[in-house]
């Protein structure tokens, strides 16, 4: 089969520049040739590729967007189409990629110590080491503020207990970010808790039909006592968290188009090559609106995307229009993805086609970092002025 | 170590043939361009030795102005230089006149090793890496899978493809080598390397820089002339040879003798 060209109608590539388009295809080739061929077997297996994670610290990937400790220093439009490849190989993959640098290296990046910049960012830069974020809980998910898991000062050092849930990679991690309330200072703090810190377990979460090459577990704290060093010092309290999430929701509405591109090219080759009635299915037409509903969508969406990465570079960008990116796309990614699954018929559901992976995989990316309903109330209080949350 | 790889941009290996309305051409214009892959083995060897020995890795490609784009892919893969040889004179080249360039460049560089791609996979020719080492007075070994440089890095043994096994053969340097797939897997280009690529140095040379006379290079000098180019022709259909098992594969093998004459 022939290696995936993506889908540009619009000529999109023309607003990209000779490096950024060098970064998205080297991406594309890395995604084609060793992500492709092996990730159907690690979502059926529920493992995540490992083996790929020094290979992407080798191309620079983590961290690609920050300045210093090895990392490439690049742009956000560039940043955001290597988290395009990445999705259309697999969401799991971005987001492995989104939490190791949006959500642990931007945070130590933005908010850490030097000597805690120092220690994990050339590692995490390479790949060597793995990072985790632990924000949700169990009884708190569109509600971080309401969060249990406290942090107690006790002399030079923190008490921490709770429990959080859904958290990407932490079975995996040499570090986990925890966010935790401060009772005494009436304010929540971010903390680096790395992986065998007495009182820390991280039990892996199972039976997911969702993002299943991607590692999720629980974080148990009980009693974990952290040196004062081991907190995140310039964090501005939540809002802390919440300039992580837009970091991963920024990738997350780039890596929308990635999963969306590999549905409408399967399902794009699939109406061409199967014949029904004597005659390829695409030669129906409601399998052409199909299609051209697809790629009016994913046009749309490119654009959507390739304004916001540049507002974000020249420092205009609001998390308003970051969450309209993140609902719109990952909404319409969603949609493609259902569409392309009817489109195969029952060659839809195997895993010889992407698309139930991929349409899978969305059903959890529409749900993170803000889910569709959560980011339509971020608009409509930026519309109106009037918050609708409680 | 000094390392001289001779590059050339090539159509993607993906990319739909199709010819000019004329016959006198292909019509590249929607087409993709990439390193010419064995080309790719070169400078990842190159860059491997430069890893071992130190030195500089330059990078020189023939081509118009499109060429400059394979020679940053080269810089982000890690070599230090490009040299880039454009000029209108040189369109139409054979590969003896493409090879006389390059030669004429080489001559300006200094270089303990020439790593070539055994052949481009455009034209196919394999013609260019012997003809430079012709032009060069220098040793050549071609189509090498295998090429293990001595300890003080002036000799190699290379073992070269050929028929039905494979040659073993020493060289000493300045050399040059033509690489053949299996040599190494080339890496791809970090992101740092694309980054850095601009503020590496790129230089273009044009005929005169060469001291090369316009009138004795191009498409009105070449030895070999292009009269015309056609598609082969369409495969006409299969045929099926129906009845039992045996009676059929009877009947195959003599047709295959009788019309297709293979065995």
């Amino acid at each position: 089969m022939a290696s995936f060209k993506g889908v540009d109608f619009y000529n999109v590539s023309d607003l990209f520049s000779e490096e950024e388009l060098m970064i998205r295809d080297t991406v594309r080739e890395f995604v084609e040739k060793e992500v492709v061929p092996i990730i159907d077997a690690h979502a059926q297996a529920q493992t995540f590729p490992m083996g790929l994670i020094p290979k992407i610290g080798e191309l620079g990937l983590f961290g690609a967007h920050l300045q210093g400790y090895g990392c490439a220093g690049l742009n956000n439009v560039a940043y955001g189409l290597i988290m395009q490849e990445l999705e259309r190989g697999d969401s799991g993959l971005r987001s492995f990629c989104s939490v190791q640098g949006g959500l642990v290296m931007y945070p130590i990046h933005t908010f850490g110590s030097d000597e805690q910049k120092e220690r994990w960012l050339p590692k995490m830069t390479a790949g060597e080491a793995i990072g985790a974020f632990g924000l949700t809980e169990p009884d708190f998910g569109s509600n971080p503020a309401g969060m249990l898991t406290k942090a107690v000062r006790d002399r030079d050092d923190y008490i921490l207990n709770g429990t959080k849930m859904w958290i990407t990679n932490a079975s995996i991690a040499d570090v986990t970010l925890v966010w935790a309330r401060i009772d005494e200072e009436n304010s929540y703090g971010g903390f680096l808790v790395e992986k065998g810190t007495k009182g820390f377990s991280t039990p892996q979460m199972k039976g997911k039909w969702s993002l299943r090459a991607s590692i999720t577990s629980e974080l148990v704290l009980e009693d974990v006592r952290l040196p004062a060093g081991a907190r995140l010092p310039k964090t501005p309290g939540l809002r802390g968290a919440f300039m992580c999430l837009n970091q991963a929701r920024y990738g997350i509405a780039w890596g929308a188009v990635g999963a969306a591109m590999s549905c409408y090219e399967t399902a794009v080759n699939y109406a061409k090559s199967r014949i029904q009635f004597d005659r390829p299915i695409a030669s129906f037409q409601l399998v052409q609106r199909k299609l051209a509903h697809m790629l009016i969508e994913i046009t749309k969406a490119q654009l959507v995307c390739w304004r916001l990465g540049r507002l974000k570079d020249e420092g205009k960008l609001r998390h308003q229009q970051i969450s309209l990116a993140k609902m719109n796309n990952v909404q319409m990614a969603l949609d493609i993805a259902r569409n392309a699954r009817d489109l195969l018929g029952a060659n839809g559901i195997l895993d010889e086609y992407p698309v139930m992976r991929h349409m899978c995989n969305l059903e959890s990316v529409n749900t993170y970092e803000g889910t569709y309903d959560m980011h339509t109330l971020i608009l409509g209080q930026d519309i109106t002025g009037i918050p609708a949350f409680t | 170590m000094k390392i001289v790889v001779c590059m050339k941009q090539v159509p993607d290996s993906e990319t739909q043939i199709k010819l000019a309305p004329d016959g006198g051409g292909v019509d590249l214009h929607d087409a993709q361009f990439v390193v010419n892959p064995y080309d790719e083995f070169a400078l990842e060897e190159a860059l491997r030795l430069k890893e071992r020995f130190g030195g500089e890795v330059t990078v020189v490609t023939m081509g118009g102005d499109k060429a400059k784009e394979a020679l940053r892919t080269c810089l982000a893969m890690g070599a230090d230089r490009g040299v880039h040889l454009n000029d209108p004179a040189f369109a139409g080249c054979d590969s003896l006149g493409t090879a006389g360039v390059l030669a004429a460049a080489l001559r300006k560089l200094e270089y303990d090793l020439i790593l070539c791609g055994k052949q481009a996979i455009d034209d196919d020719c394999m013609h260019v890496g012997p003809q430079l080492a012709e032009l060069l007075d220098l040793p050549q070994v071609c189509v090498v899978n295998k090429l293990s440089v001595a300890e003080d890095g002036t000799s190699a043994v290379a073992h070269r493809q050929i028929e039905g096994g494979s040659e073993v053969v020493s060289v000493t340097f300045p050399a040059v080598i033509t690489c053949q797939k299996g040599l190494n897997e080339p890496r791809y280009p970090s992101l740092k390397g694309i980054m850095g690529a601009k503020k590496k140095p790129l230089d273009e040379w044009r005929a005169g820089e060469l001291g090369i006379d316009p009138a004795s290079v191009g498409a009105g000098a070449a030895a070999v002339q292009i009269r015309q180019f056609f598609p082969p022709p369409p495969r006409s259909a299969g045929r099926k040879i129906e009845g039992d098992p045996a009676h059929a594969a009877k009947e195959l093998v003599r047709l295959l003798r009788e019309e297709a004459k293979v065995v």
